[in-house]
């Protein structure tokens, strides 16, 4: 009896430091199995991935904004994961929102800026949240399993999406199916804007408005989950559906609108690309950030703080990637996606593999010193 | 008529080739799921088989060693997903998305590495990949109308692989209802208890169907590059793995319908590429894009029970912990 | 069997038990639950290891490492809740591990005509291409002992066999019992419902905490003693309480009927009253209906038919009894599964001190939840019942049983219920504990308030309750003040054996 209760007070520090941090490293290791695989030097790719992402201003820059859209579909995930649900669908309702906030912004030229960036906002959680909407509902009173109906609407949000963006949306006499360029009044303001109206310096980056929106987002959730009753049912649901029912607690209800907080997160992806940077709607946007979502989420341990650590940790390896690639042809920016990949694995898929033995390791050290 | 005829056959005979990696792939996961292990991972397996299939091929100049080190890469992420999730009761979803995002990855970056062609493996010629089969008397028969059109056109001229999808069909349906194997494998995916308490051991049941789905899943994917194309690209399987997961579900995790879905959804690729831009009558141009979203937006239909219902073996997606 | 014993982690669930079943015979096993008879027949068909003690099978010794090994042996289990597959008909369940062969075709065919063999011989009559989802519950019990059968098990467990039966199912089950006898076959029938074992076994062993009381030919046997041996001489809890004064009724049920999942009936239409002031107790062994009962009239499980009145008014599905309904009624529910139920494991403890309630005015603004009162909810809940550690921030899992319990009540009984229901209030509760939860349980008597109180320790119920309802197969067969009741009496009933006129 007191051994469990000793290694539980144990695991309640170990779980949220330590294991990640080792969950990393065997991700890292096995990566540089890769590496060597094809012929480089491991070593000196993670250091030349660490000054690619952070050596310079310019690269925290960009570095930041990739992580901005990887904190909207990290907390998109994880406010599903509270729910004891899987949202794969960031994807898409990233996608599907870029329509909505490329339809405001087409229509709203010549618009104050202060009105259309609430505006936004809203939009794109709304075209989110809908395109989640659908599964989310199909869940709950159909039983239709959630990961299989999103998977789908990935790529029905392609396939609707590039229909738009060849046949409709596409600016006439143009080639590549995108949108014509979005009024400036239209755009979301920059980072080095807002900064230098406050008097303070800023490099040239990438980053805009939705950075900070991402952080304050970040605050809404962890209110939201841990200080609000509304979270306070979808965690219990998440823990244990009998106890919610005990409780008093609906879970169809709260899956929807779970799921659909979830799909309005990951919808503010398209503030940061097709507002902030590209002010354009372009095929393809989101670029994979729903999936890097879940390796975030996973390793953030679906938790605000560490869904930011987390989605700075990948933001430089995206940066830090695309730097590799130059000094080791070799090594396309690829290489990052399998890094991730493993990541989910070894967060994800093999978590009580590694548990245990970690666990063990400290259980002996307390004994041993007491001894 | 005879024009229209023709037509007819060349469509039926694309969609052959369109749907033998989906049947592949899906009788691949058929295996898996049935055993109670939910197979997202259809994907990466392709993927990773594609890519040793060619990049093997290439080296070796062989199709057949080529095949055999693509089944091998698909075996082992098989197990590896196995281990992952059998052994150590992981979450099934997790790793199968986790296989596919780094085979995505690594095929990519070790295809750039070792052929420095973009990601593109070297095109296969001769005895590096699977050529057409032209079938005995096929050349003079093309010519007589009806049948012989059919013969010569449609059954016969397709490399090894298509054949073999069509073989697996009822060989799959034999294995899975008419063996003990198969006897055990759908009762570990409804009941895991019963096969336990039978003295039947949960684990290997699921091993052994992950070893089959791997190899239909390598044949699948060896498909795409040594026998389609000929060679490796990039992504090639451009969610093929996710199609045959949805055609699997379509076709109620039994072969033939399985086979009838797999057909339909590669019958409407087909389609959708001859018809591009061409008005129908009284519809006008149908965009490319919805024939293309047909296949998923069927599934999502299925499954929330407005085509019938999608009943998934009972103990799928759960680890398996003896509850004593 | 020979000396076993067994433990689970701190409980020593099987004590220096010792077991002689001869062949041909059918040898009955009964006892309360918890009284190690399930473990026994666990290590009997391979699910466990012994710590200590042998097994020997025909005079020689043998070792189960799993289901395998029992069924090599010739000893086959017929499981409470059934091993079938349920889209296989019934000839293939009863193939499954023993196919003769890699192709179905000729192994079928053998089976086939063996199973109309068995069938024909023991009264096992069903249909081999029936789909077991398409059989009822007597029928499929069929099908599991047919499986045991097949493989040529010549010693059959069966494990509480008539749960799910109707009387008919159940007497026939018993022809095919004696059939099996008939036949040499050895049966080991494990129930705890007496009726059974007068009527259909040749010997009965009596097992009480792990131990083996008595071993005892049925025919020298009366149903009195059996239940004086199952139920014991205990140490009486004594819990100082002056006489109830009930006052008027607060929950009135009538012919309340539920079914389980499978469509089985648990509760075959009770009726009751619970009046202020007043504990009523509902005592019997495990599986009889009470858990049922009680999470239908928690709003948890749904209802059948019947009626449920609430202080005089009556509750019907259109102003729906829902947990959330009834506590705003005035209603309170401590769960028998405190762990799946009554609190979130993973939570903070004061998270699950508020579970229920936490929609309450009292802990939330329009939007934000007001950490600091719960954690003034929850310091004021430490400091009246006592739980340790008093650290709310601690996992629930980090509390024992005793204070895990205690977060519970504190929490049910801070609402001032006019009714509580509770679900065997000290499960896994040390003895302090338990002292501390009676005399809360008394107090709120005293207040004025009604309880209901549902446990399989007869002791429990004959502490605390001022009337005791006795329920045995889904059915009230006593109702009994406690002044005028006694063990003796209780444990026939919740047996199953009505009083001798």
């Amino acid at each position: 009896m007191n051994e469990s209760r000793e290694s539980r007070s144990v695991a309640a520090w170990v779980a949220p430091a330590l294991l990640p941090a080792i969950n990393l490293a065997l991700a890292l290791a096995l990566s540089a199995v890769v590496i060597v695989l094809v012929g480089e030097n491991p070593l000196r790719a993670l250091r030349l991935l660490a000054t690619g992402a952070f050596g310079n201003a310019e690269a925290i820059g960009y570095t930041l904004y990739y992580a901005t859209s990887f904190v909207f579909t990290g907390l998109a995930v994880a406010v599903a994961f509270h729910g004891g649900l899987f949202n794969i669908g960031a994807e898409g309702q990233a996608y599907i929102a870029g329509l909505g906030v490329a339809l405001l912004c087409l229509g709203a030229g010549g618009w104050p800026t202060v009105l259309v960036v609430p505006a936004a906002v809203l939009v794109a959680g709304a075209f989110g949240a809908g395109w989640a909407f659908v599964p989310a509902w199909l869940q709950a009173k159909r039983g239709s399993h959630v990961v299989i109906t999103t998977i789908m609407f990935n790529f029905i949000a392609s396939a609707v999406m590039t229909h738009l963006l060849v046949n409709v949306l596409i600016k006439p006499g143009q080639q590549s199916p995108e949108t014509r360029e979005f009024d400036p009044s239209t755009w979301l303001p920059q980072l080095a804007e807002v900064a230098g109206a406050l008097g303070v310096e800023i490099g040239r980056s990438p980053l805009n408005l939705s950075s900070l929106l991402a952080l304050g987002a970040g605050a809404l959730v962890w209110l939201y989950l841990w200080h609000t009753r509304w979270g306070y049912e979808l965690r219990a649901l998440g823990h244990s559906e009998a106890a919610a029912v005990y409780g008093g607690i609906v879970p169809a209800r709260i899956v929807i609108v779970a799921l659909s907080i979830s799909g309005a997160l990951a919808g503010m992806v398209s503030l940061n690309e097709v507002m902030g940077v590209q002010h354009r709607l372009l095929m393809n946007f989101p670029g994979g950030a729903g999936y890097v979502g879940i390796a975030v989420a996973l390793m953030g341990r679906n938790h605000p703080i560490g869904i930011v650590l987390a989605a700075i940790l990948f933001g430089g390896l995206y940066q830090g990637g695309a730097e590799l690639s130059f000094d080791m042809p070799k090594l396309t920016r690829d290489m990052v996606v399998v890094i991730q990949g493993l990541i989910i694995l070894v967060c994800g898929a093999l978590e009580h593999a590694l548990r245990g033995p970690v666990e063990a390791l400290f259980r002996r050290s307390p004994a041993a010193s007491q001894a | 008529m005879s024009e229209s005829l023709l037509i007819a056959a060349l469509l039926a005979a694309a969609t052959a080739r369109g749907a033998a990696p989906l049947v592949l792939a899906a009788l691949g996961g058929l295996f898996a799921e049935r055993s109670g292990i939910v197979d997202i991972g259809i994907e990466g397996k392709m993927l990773a088989s594609a890519f040793a299939a060619a990049a093997t091929a290439a080296v070796t100049g062989s199709a057949w060693v080529g095949l055999g080190a693509g089944l091998a890469a698909s075996v082992a992420l098989a197990l590896a997903h196995g281990f992952a999730c059998i052994t150590h009761h992981g979450n099934q979803v997790v790793s199968g998305m986790a296989l596919n995002i780094t085979m995505s990855g690594l095929t990519a970056v070790l295809g750039n590495a070792w052929f420095q062609q973009g990601g593109q493996t070297p095109l296969l010629g001769g005895g590096g990949r699977f050529a057409p089969i032209q079938l005995p008397g096929a050349a003079s028969l093309t010519g007589v109308p009806g049948l012989g059109l059919i013969y010569g056109e449609v059954v016969s001229g397709h490399n090894v692989l298509v054949y073999a999808a069509a073989a697996a069909v009822p060989v799959v349906a034999w294995l899975v209802y008419r063996t003990r194997f198969g006897l055990r494998l759908r009762a570990v995916g409804e009941n895991p208890g019963a096969v336990d308490t039978a003295g039947i051991s949960v684990a290997g049941t699921r091993y052994r169907a992950l070893v089959v789905s791997g190899v239909l899943c390598g044949l699948a994917g060896a498909y795409l590059s040594i026998a389609h194309n000929a060679s490796f690209i990039r992504d090639m399987s451009a969610g093929k793995g996710y199609l045959a997961l949805a055609a699997l579900i379509f076709g109620q995790w039994r072969p033939v319908p399985t086979l009838g879905a797999c057909l339909l959804f590669a019958f409407a690729d087909t389609v959708q590429a001859r018809l591009q831009g061409t008005p129908l009558p009284g519809v006008g141009v149908v965009p490319v894009q919805l024939i293309q979203a047909l296949p998923y937006v069927l599934t999502v239909a299925l499954l929330a029970g407005f085509v019938g219902r999608a009943v998934a073996p009972r103990a799928i997606g759960a680890p398996y912990a003896k509850e004593r | 069997m020979r000396g076993i014993d067994k433990w689970f982690g701190a409980v020593h669930a099987n004590r220096d038990v010792s077991l002689v079943v001869r062949a041909g015979t059918i040898h009955g096993i009964v006892g309360e639950n918890g009284a190690g008879k399930s473990t026994l027949m666990g290590i009997l068909y391979g699910y466990y290891r012994p710590d200590r003690g042998e097994i020997l099978v025909r005079g020689r010794p043998a070792v189960f490492r799993s289901a395998q090994d029992a069924l090599a042996a010739g000893i086959g289990m017929v499981h409470q809740h059934f091993m079938l597959v349920e889209p296989f008909t019934v000839l293939e369940n009863v193939v499954l591990g023993v196919e003769g062969g890699f192709r179905l075709g000729g192994g079928l065919a053998r089976a086939r005509a063996e199973l109309e063999r068995l069938g024909r011989e023991y009264h096992l009559e069903v249909d081999p291409d029936a789909r077991v989802a398409d059989l009822g519950v007597g029928q499929r019990q069929r099908v599991e002992i047919l499986k045991a059968l097949y493989r040529g098990a010549d010693l059959l467990i069966l494990d509480e066999p008539t749960a799910v039966l109707t009387p008919p199912e159940a007497d026939h089950l018993f022809e095919i019992l004696r059939a099996l006898r008939r036949q040499g076959k050895t049966v080991l029938l494990i129930t705890h419902k007496l009726r059974e074992i007068r009527e259909v076994t040749d010997v009965v062993t009596v097992m009480r905490q792990g131990r083996v009381v008595a071993t005892l030919p049925t025919a020298e046997t009366t149903a009195e003693r059996l239940a004086e041996l199952m139920v014991g001489r205990s140490v009486a809890l004594r819990v100082d309480k002056t006489p109830s004064r009930p006052g008027e009724p607060v929950l009135e049920v009538e012919d309340l009927v539920v079914e389980d999942g499978w469509g089985v009936r648990r509760v075959k239409g009770v009726s009751f009253a619970v009046r202020r002031g007043e504990i009523v107790g509902v005592a019997g062994v495990a599986g009889n209906g009470q858990s049922e009962l009680l999470e239908a009239l928690a709003g948890i499980r749904p209802v059948t038919s019947g009626q449920i009145h609430w202080k005089a008014r009556e509750l019907t599905d259109a102003a729906p009894r829902s947990p959330r309904r009834w506590r705003q009624l005035g209603l309170s529910h401590v769960p028998e599964d405190r762990h799946r139920m009554g609190l979130v494991i993973p939570f903070a403890g004061r998270e699950s001190a508020i579970l229920g309630y936490h929609g309450d005015a009292t802990y939330n603004g329009p939007i934000r939840l007001h950490r600091g009162a719960v954690a003034a909810s929850w310091d004021r809940q430490v400091a009246e019942f006592d739980i340790r550690p008093g650290d709310g921030l601690l996992p629930t899992s980090a509390f024992s049983g005793g204070n895990q319990q205690k977060i519970v009540l504190a929490r049910e009984l801070d609402r001032n219920p006019d009714l509580l229901l509770i679900g065997q209030p000290t499960r896994g509760v040390d003895i302090g504990a338990i002292e501390f939860i009676h005399r809360r349980l008394v107090a709120l008597r005293d207040a004025g308030k009604a309880l209901l109180v549902v446990s399989v320790e007869l002791d429990e119920i004959l502490a605390l309750a001022d009337r005791i309802l006795v329920m045995h197969d889904g059915r009230i067969v006593g109702d009994v003040p406690r002044a005028s009741a006694s063990e003796r009496e209780l444990g026939l009933m919740m047996a199953g054996v009505s009083e001798p006129s």
